[in-house]
């Protein structure tokens, strides 16, 4: 297809080339530098979507991130990417791009029956229409909103996109590269300060890149190169364009979005798709200008009704005729402009100006170019259904209230220009509470809420000369806090020929005996009669109509269409704006992708990974690993066919039988070091610590304030005045924190330090009837008898070379010892013992095997002690000290903590010897109870024991201690099941402890 | 995100630390006799004022010091920190 609608040797665009891509399949040509929308119009493309609720057909409204309208679906190697601004999304060759929210085709689209069902679609239609009958919910009105709603479809695969973040720090953040923007950047800059100037758009400049301008006897663009070259030239400075900051947080960190290759066809090698800046700012300077206001007539949704600003800056920037028979609708200068953009490159416009008699210097110059303004004159209405093929058009009274004269007009597009509406956004969301500048008709920032100033049009100034010496001061003033270089730079001379007038009117009133839809809220379907509704039904607050009708709330989050409602719901309330209010503005201030959000930290980067320093070894042997916190830790090794039953089944007996080695590097490891590090320890713990002897090692139970357990572990005396500490693997940060809390701001008296070493030590556990044996191999030198080494020992030895610390501590209830060497040896250390092992058949255990061995032998751990427990329910009050104070003692004299029927820990069995028991099952008196049935306890964690050959599990139950020899019944309706039940104690295997003492 | 001004560390972002809740709680000495009442004050009840609030935060990802920050709960705005065992002005 040809691009009739583009005009020659005007624009940006590089003609040099030609870029082919795909809109619905078909496939269109534009130049690189075009949008899809400008490449879209250049081939005489208007219609783009269908609307939100009623399915009108859409076309463009804007030329950037105002845009209601054209939003599609990119697809771009293989990856699908929904909510696209069409006037956003440069062409790149190979594009392709498609309609949303419309089935079978943009053309025939059968939504578009909504537009006929009117009625049924009012303000509230949701909280109306699909109420009743309630069954109608689940299977007719849910699937079909599901069906109807929606701006695109996400992709269901992984991203493959990279996506990046940056954090930055500079002395001036400015938002916007335009007239203010580029002033003021250039004059902190000057001064010294460190710069960064964001600007949304491909190119700099603003509104300086289409009106007609004189800067410093240069022309707009000139001027804009100029100072963007000389920027880009200093050090100091970051210039970035497709660059959107949308949002303003606490202590002025700003977001931004940098989109690095959306333009382009592929991401580069070493580029990511986009970049996400995290911007500390001393400064910020809110440059980010305004946006035209729609005039509001009937059926002003039609396509080819759009903003006088982005039909010239199609022309301007584009080369491209968004009609052939243009109609200017306007209440101020702006549409001039564009009348007399168009009358330069030979397209005759019509403009009609709602103002009666206006005069300024652009009038003088349309009126001599011969273009026909029709003053007092309004658009009534637009004719045609998927593009504007006339108008009516009307002499307005006065006092704006009646209409004469009307008559249909042949046209093929109408620009519209309702005034400017100041973008407070970023302002806004730093906290500036913004006021209402009765001039403009809008609001403008306020104080100064965080170190932010907003300047030009985003402040409501209008005139280039003000904007451009405001913006120069504003500059100087705040990079001078900074750097107090007292570099000015001098202001040029500014030269425009628009005035800043404007009509106040901006609705235009119904011809008598016509319904037209005039349209507020363009993306969401929102229409003066739907507000007016809302009022009607009584509501009153701006937040609560908005919410009623949707006004506001599509992705362009109403930046076309805020205004405008509450211009209506104070005319119809008969209050000022003000007294009106706005909704709050959230940041994004522009949809951001969540891959950005995201950056890198995704799959397997989603959190650090930590591996012992044995980890390669478990590779290499077959293991299957778990995820322990971050630590990842062999589950089990599998040996040929095996799955984790029997394999874990396998390990477990071998440390029964034999012995075993188990991995035990992941357990947290503290170093509590100084001369009141026993009393430190004794206030920690809820045992007795003072007298622990160097060279033994204790069992100890921490608790919280609140009287829960925290944690438990065991501490080794190394010397005097130094102790080892180790925690369980998921508690061990926490309770780092925990103790440096205690040290910092409760006990400062005490001089001990605490610090992690968890790293810095490889821990293997030895376990099982023959690890007195292996242990002798291991250290010929060392006498590791009852005697030498007793249960809760400690000895320091020499491993073939290598320093090693021996600790006679178990978690299997087996003879076991734990070693542990310097992380750098952990692997030599591993593979000796497996070596040396191989006599007494050692295998490897995982952690499957280990949690078999201790709820078997009834040890607590995690699943027992889950934040809810006290030391009774878990029977460790044989612990807990009645002498000293200890943290959270004080809690257990609670009435509820006291109550000798509390929940306690428990063993189960199957009655038949063979049901495994599911973990979290309840444990019930009689299955067959009315719901609710009183549930007794739960089931913590289940095993199968291997000392016994049949099920077991641990449970913690109401009045633990006296239902030892019940039979009831554990219950579990996810799984559904009912297993009978025998209640035993939980010590399973070796109740007296005989093996760990052996 | 905030800026806080560790006395240790100097100006480091909120993600380097983590949150201890009320500062001006005093925990009851050690072995001293108390009411359930005032242990459960301590270990339960806060306030949860809009305004100035002294706070503990961490700098778990820093120099691991407990700190002291006044700062406002409804602006975000930070007054001065202080180190754990410094007079509060
Ligand atoms: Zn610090």
């Amino acid at each position: 297809m040809s691009q009739d609608f583009r005009l020659d040797n005007v624009g940006m665009v590089n003609r040099e080339k030609k870029i082919s891509f795909k809109f619905n399949g078909k496939k269109y040509f534009g130049f690189e530098g075009d949008t899809i929308a400008s490449a879209l119009i250049a081939n005489g493309v208007h219609l783009v979507g269908r609307s939100f609720k009623y399915h009108r057909p859409r076309g463009f409204f804007g030329v950037g991130v105002d845009e209601p309208y054209a939003i599609l679906q990119l697809d771009r190697n293989n990856e699908r990417d929904p909510n696209i601004r069409a006037t956003e999304q440069e062409i790149f060759e190979g594009l392709e791009v498609k309609s949303v929210n419309c089935w079978p085709s943009v053309n025939f689209d059968i939504g578009a029956i909504n537009n006929f069902l009117k009625m049924f679609f009012p303000a509230g239609f949701y909280y109306k229409t699909f109420m009743w009958p309630p069954s109608f919910w689940y299977k007719i009105y849910e699937p079909f909103i599901r069906m109807a709603a929606g701006f695109g479809e996400a992709s269901i695969k992984h991203d493959k996109e990279r996506y990046e973040h940056k954090y930055e720090y500079c002395d001036l953040l400015i938002t916007g590269s335009g007239p203010s923007g580029l002033a003021s950047a250039y004059a902190a800059a000057k001064n010294g300060a460190r710069v960064i100037l964001a600007e949304d758009k491909p190119r700099f400049g603003g509104s300086l890149l289409t009106s007609d301008v004189n800067i410093g006897n240069q022309t707009g663009v000139e001027w804009t190169e100029k100072i963007i070259a000389e920027l880009k030239s200093m050090p100091n400075v970051t210039v970035k364009n497709r660059s959107q900051v949308f949002g303003y947080y606490d202590h002025n960190m700003l977001v931004m979005s940098e989109r690095i290759s959306d333009h382009l066809p592929k991401t580069q090698k070493y580029l990511p798709k986009q970049r996400l800046w995290y911007i500390r700012a001393n400064e910020v300077l809110i440059s980010s200008g305004s946006i035209e206001r729609p005039l509001v007539f009937g059926n002003n949704d039609t396509p080819g009704v759009m903003l006088s600003s982005a039909a010239k800056e199609y022309m301007k920037v584009y080369g491209v005729l968004v009609g052939k028979k243009p109609l200017i609708f306007t209440n101020n200068d702006s549409g001039y402009e564009t009348a007399i953009e168009f009358k330069k490159n030979g397209v005759n416009p019509i403009i009609l100006d709602t103002r009666s008699n206006p005069s300024s210097d652009i009038i003088t110059e349309a009126k001599n170019l011969n273009i026909e303004i029709k003053f007092s004159y309004v658009v009534v209405a637009a004719k045609g259904y998927k593009k504007v093929k006339s108008a009516d058009i009307a002499k307005i009274s006065d006092d704006k209230k009646e209409l004469f004269n009307i008559e249909n007009i042949k046209c093929d597009c109408i620009c519209v220009s309702g005034f400017w509406t100041p973008s407070i956004h970023l302002a806004s969301q730093s906290g500036n509470k913004s006021k209402f500048n009765e001039k403009i008709d809008a609001f403008v920032p306020d104080k100064s809420k965080q170190q932010e100033n907003t300047i030009g049009s985003a402040n409501g100034i209008f005139t280039l000369e003000e904007t451009i010496k405001d913006a120069f001061d504003k500059g100087f003033d705040v990079s001078n806090k900074i750097t107090e270089k007292n570099n000015k730079v001098s202001v040029p001379t500014v030269v425009e020929k628009k005035s800043t007038d404007h009509d106040k009117f901006w609705c235009v009133p119904l011809p008598k005996g016509k319904s037209y839809k005039r349209f507020l809220d363009f993306q969401n379907d929102v229409a003066v009669s739907d507000i007016e509704l809302a009022l009607r039904e009584g509501f009153r607050s701006i937040e609560h109509v908005k919410r009623y009708t949707t006004l506001g709330m599509a992705t362009d989050q109403g930046k076309t269409s805020n205004l405008n409602g509450l211009q209506l719901v104070s005319d119809i309330e008969n209050k000022v704006v003000p007294q009106v209010g706005h909704t709050t503005f959230r940041p994004p201030y522009t949809p951001v992708s969540i891959g950005a959000i995201v950056g890198r930290e995704v799959g397997k980067h989603s959190k650090p990974t930590r591996k012992s320093p044995m980890h390669s070894w478990h590779e290499k042997n077959n293991a299957v690993f778990v995820d322990a916190g971050v630590w990842l830790r062999p589950r089990y090794y599998k040996q040929g066919n095996e799955g984790l039953f029997e394999a874990s089944k396998r390990e477990a007996k071998n440390v029964r039988q034999n012995v075993g080695v188990c991995d035990v590097t992941t357990l947290g490891k503290i170093d509590v070091k100084g001369p009141d590090a026993a009393e430190f320890l004794n206030r920690v713990y809820t045992n007795a610590w003072l007298k622990l002897p160097v060279g033994k090692a204790r069992y100890g139970v921490m608790l919280r304030e609140d009287g829960i357990v925290m944690d438990d572990g065991t501490t080794t005396r190394i010397s005097e005045n130094h102790y080892h500490m180790t925690t369980t693997t998921a508690q061990a940060a926490n309770v780092l924190s925990h103790l440096e809390y205690y040290l910092q701001l409760v006990w400062p008296e005490l001089n001990v330090n605490v610090v992690s070493t968890t790293e810095q030590w490889a821990g293997a556990a030895i376990a099982g009837p023959n690890s007195r044996k292996l242990l002798m191999k291991l250290f010929p030198d060392l006498d590791v008898s009852n005697e030498g080494l007793p249960f809760m020992g400690y000895k320091e030895a020499d491993l073939f070379g290598v320093p090693a610390k021996i600790y006679r501590i178990s978690f299997s209830g087996e003879l076991a010892y734990e070693i542990n060497v310097e992380s750098d040896n952990g692997y030599f250390m591993w593979e000796k013992i497996m070596e040396v092992g191989q006599e007494f058949q050692i295998q490897p255990y995982g952690t499957e095997a280990l949690s078999t061995l201790r709820i078997e032998m009834g040890h607590v751990a995690g699943s027992e002690l889950d934040g809810r427990t006290i030391p009774y329910d878990a029977s460790l009050e044989g612990l807990v000290s009645k002498k000293k104070d200890f943290i959270g003692k004080r809690s257990l004299n609670r009435s509820a903590f006291t109550s000798t029927d509390r929940e306690k820990l428990v063993g189960i069995v199957p009655i038949d010897k063979t049901t495994s028991i599911p973990e979290g099952s309840y444990i019930v008196k009689d299955p067959k109870a009315k719901l609710p049935n009183p549930k007794l306890g739960h089931v913590s964690a289940s095993c199968w024991s291997v000392e016994y050959d049949n099920p077991f599990s641990l449970a913690i139950i109401k009045d633990g201690k006296n239902m030892i020899g019940q039979k009831l019944f554990a219950m579990s309706p996810l799984k559904n099941k009912t297993i009978p039940v025998e209640i035993v104690s939980s010590h399973y295997v070796d109740p007296e402890g005989k093996r760990v003492r052996s | 995100m905030l800026y806080i001004n560790c006395p240790h560390c100097g100006l480091r972002s909120q993600n380097e630390f983590a949150y201890g809740g009320d500062a001006t709680v005093k925990r009851p000495e050690l072995n001293k006799e108390i009411s359930d009442q005032e242990w459960d004050n301590f270990v339960y009840l806060r306030k949860s004022p809009r305004g100035k609030h002294l706070e503990l935060w961490h700098h778990i990802s820093g120099c691991r010091q407990w700190i002291k920050v006044e700062r406002d709960t409804s602006t975000h705005e930070i007054f001065k920190t202080y180190k754990a065992n410094e007079a509060i002005e």
